[in-house]
């Protein structure tokens, strides 16, 4: 495998229109995530208790005929005859929009408040949370695939390469853990974690459970590759030549079996994501202030705050999106790959 | 072929005993156990706590506990759910049948619309129609099942008719017997076709494949050469052919459907396994947890045993014996 036939693997790659475009999409949502604290309006613990579930605010570019900077009307929180919550426009005052202030691209005057995707149960701005989210969800699942590649890259090149016993045991520890429906090992797992641990603590555990789920099935894909590649003559040479087991693992065949584990690690990221999400939704993963995207969803869970609030399944959105963009750029690397591999 | 589902079960069985002793480790190792609760309730006293210690060695090192544990399950005896206050064989009973009332349903859901899908599009393969078909599996493959399900239930609740959530509506002790069966099949619509839906993507697209692969064949341009009707040549020739490799896959669907319809149960609030894990999981309800993770891990096995003996019965090239 030369450097021309990778680039020429890129290149079919980039003919992909489907898969540049999700590359693309992918970059925004990382971008997202990287300038959070600029793009969103507010930190994601910031809370207005007065403005519970409170709906989009609207910017308003024209005061009557006449074009002004943007501004924005507060609202206020009243009961109607039904003696239902509803948010009236008080239309008395305006309040500007400040443009990069305070390290932050938006903001309006303490007592409005500048909702632009609607506001959650204790009246945090979902877009500032889903922004903060983003670093959470779509760091989890990189993360936790890196982990469990370079455990699945060890084992499955190891069974791969000596067989016989080794192969029969590590490949029966694989079985183990594909065995147990992922969703529930999960759980089991999560069991195991204090409840008193703080969030960064939870995400490592959170990371390490993902990955311990995800090895085995990289590690079996891996060690099938192995297979075929250590009857290759330049394994033999390198053989004869006394470079150590390791070493013939590590540099000569790990390294061709690479370009196809890209394919299969881009679409674990996405069942990655697709995980944490779960985790987090049933009130397990990621605990509440810190936002990701599937805590952020919990809330849905109940279809009341659902219908009086529609905009809490945004976040949904955007898992569906990552996990979309991570399958179609998974696809399309492998279709690219795949030429090589039939030699 | 006998000795070979054997040799699965002793290597199973082994499997089994590995897993069920990781979660009950797992389990044990965790700070704070369900009489941790029971000993701040002011309603139970101390020595009744003590006595239910002692009856289910919960002082007894951890190996001796598993062993314990074991031996009782050999026997039939699953143990207490601290939580329900009742044995656990009498939850889970219910719940299993629960879950595999919605499996099933989806999965005869997923079969009866994938396939014919899959044949479809696999005779217009790369017109207009295929291609809105293949987009559509690409985007329902991608959309979280409990994001999904919140999102129909939502809908739901906006055009009525259908209830939202749980498996029973309240009137339904009073019910007729067709009374009974009509309720619950109106509570399993949702549940059960958002369960489908990304199972049946795939199924979808993978038929497509196979149906492809099988009509380049060259048998499939011999029966055309000698002039039989095109329907013979794809419903009897092609189809038959194309159809083999999917038997495997109903074993794994089985199986994967019992872990994926987990997340859709909790936010639908049907009353199955998964809904149940979480709750004993939450309470720290070791014996239910155990139970109903070996429980999955059976109907897992005998999932891929039944697909293996499936593939044999369909496909008489397959031997295990060489």
């Amino acid at each position: 495998m030369n450097n021309s036939r990778i680039s020429l693997a890129f290149k079919s790659f980039r003919q992909n229109r489907m898969a540049m475009i999700c590359l693309w999409v992918l970059g925004l949502l990382y971008g997202l995530a990287i300038f959070a604290d600029l793009i969103s309006p507010y930190s994601y613990a910031d809370e207005d208790r007065n403005f519970s579930y409170c709906p989009p605010t609207s910017i308003e570019f024209f005061d009557g005929p006449k074009i002004v900077p943007p501004f924005v009307y507060q609202k206020h929180l009243t009961f109607d005859a039904m003696h239902r919550r509803v948010f009236v426009v008080d239309r008395s005052q305006k309040y500007p929009l400040h443009f990069l202030r305070g390290g932050r691209l938006i903001q309006v005057d303490a007592p409005a408040r500048l909702y632009l995707w609607g506001a959650d149960a204790r009246g945090r701005d979902l877009f500032s949370r889903i922004c903060y989210g983003a670093r959470i969800s779509l760091s989890i699942g990189l993360i936790g695939v890196a982990i469990s590649f370079i455990f699945g890259l060890l084992i499955g090149g190891m069974a791969g390469f000596y067989g016989g016993w080794i192969d029969g045991i590590l490949m029966r520890v694989c079985e183990m853990f594909m065995m147990v429906p992922g969703f529930y090992l999960m759980l089991a797992l999560r069991a195991a974690v204090p409840e008193n641990f703080n969030s960064v603590q939870v995400y490592i555990s959170v990371v390490l459970i993902l990955a311990l789920i995800g090895w085995a099935s990289l590690a079996r894909i891996i060690r099938g590759m192995t297979l075929s590649l250590r009857e290759r003559d330049y394994v033999l040479a390198a053989k004869t030549f006394g470079v150590s087991d390791l070493g013939i693992i590590c540099k000569h065949i790990l390294p061709q079996t690479v370009s196809y584990s890209l394919a299969t690690l881009m679409l674990s990221v996405s069942s990655y994501i697709l995980a944490e999400a779960g985790l987090s939704m049933v009130g397990l993963g990621i605990q509440d202030p810190v936002p990701s995207w599937g805590n952020l969803l919990s809330n849905a869970m109940e279809i009341v705050p659902v219908i009086f609030a529609p905009w809490i399944l945004l976040p949904g959105l955007f898992i569906f999106m990552a996990v979309m963009c991570f399958n179609v750029i998974g696809d399309a690397l492998r279709d690219a790959f795949d030429p090589m591999f039939q030699d | 072929m006998f000795k070979h589902i054997l040799q699965r079960l002793g290597s199973t069985i082994l499997l089994l005993l590995a897993v069920s002793f990781l979660t009950f480790w797992l389990m044990r190792a965790t700070p704070g156990n369900f009489f941790d609760s029971l000993r701040l309730n002011p309603q139970i006293s101390q020595e009744m706590v003590e006595r239910y210690e002692k009856l289910y060695h919960l002082k007894d090192p951890l190996l001796v506990q598993y062993g314990h544990w074991l031996v009782n399950i050999l026997h039939g005896e699953w143990g207490y759910s601290f939580y329900y206050n009742v044995p656990v064989t009498h939850v889970l009973g219910t719940r299993l049948f629960n879950t595999f009332i919605l499996s099933f349903t989806s999965l005869l859901l997923t079969w009866s619309l994938a396939i014919p899908l899959g044949i479809w599009a696999s005779l217009r393969a790369n017109q207009w129609g295929d291609r809105l078909l293949s987009l559509f599996s690409f985007a329902a493959l991608s959309v979280p099942g409990f994001f999904l399900a919140v999102l129909v239930l939502y809908i739901a609740s906006l055009v009525g008719g259908l209830p939202l959530g749980g498996m029973h509506s309240p009137g339904y002790d009073e019910m007729s017997f067709f009374g009974k069966v009509w309720d619950t099949l109106l509570h399993l619509i949702i549940p059960a076709s958002v369960l489908s839906l990304s199972s049946m993507a795939s199924l979808q697209r993978i038929m497509r494949g196979n149906m492809l692969g099988v009509l380049r064949q060259q048998y499939i341009l011999a029966a055309r050469a000698k002039g039989l009707p095109e329907n013979l040549v794809i419903y009897r020739h092609a189809l038959r052919n194309a159809f083999n490799p999917l038997v495997t896959l109903l074993g794994y669907e089985f199986a994967s459907l019992l872990s994926g319809a987990a997340l859709v149960e909790i936010v639908c609030s049907w009353p199955g396994l998964g809904s149940l894990l979480l709750t004993a999981v939450r309470a720290k309800d070791i014996y239910l947890v155990m139970s109903s993770t070996l429980l999955a891990g059976v109907l897992l096995i005998v999932g891929n045993i039944l697909a293996d003996i499936l593939l044999v019965l369909v496909d008489p090239r397959i031997r295990y014996e060489q």
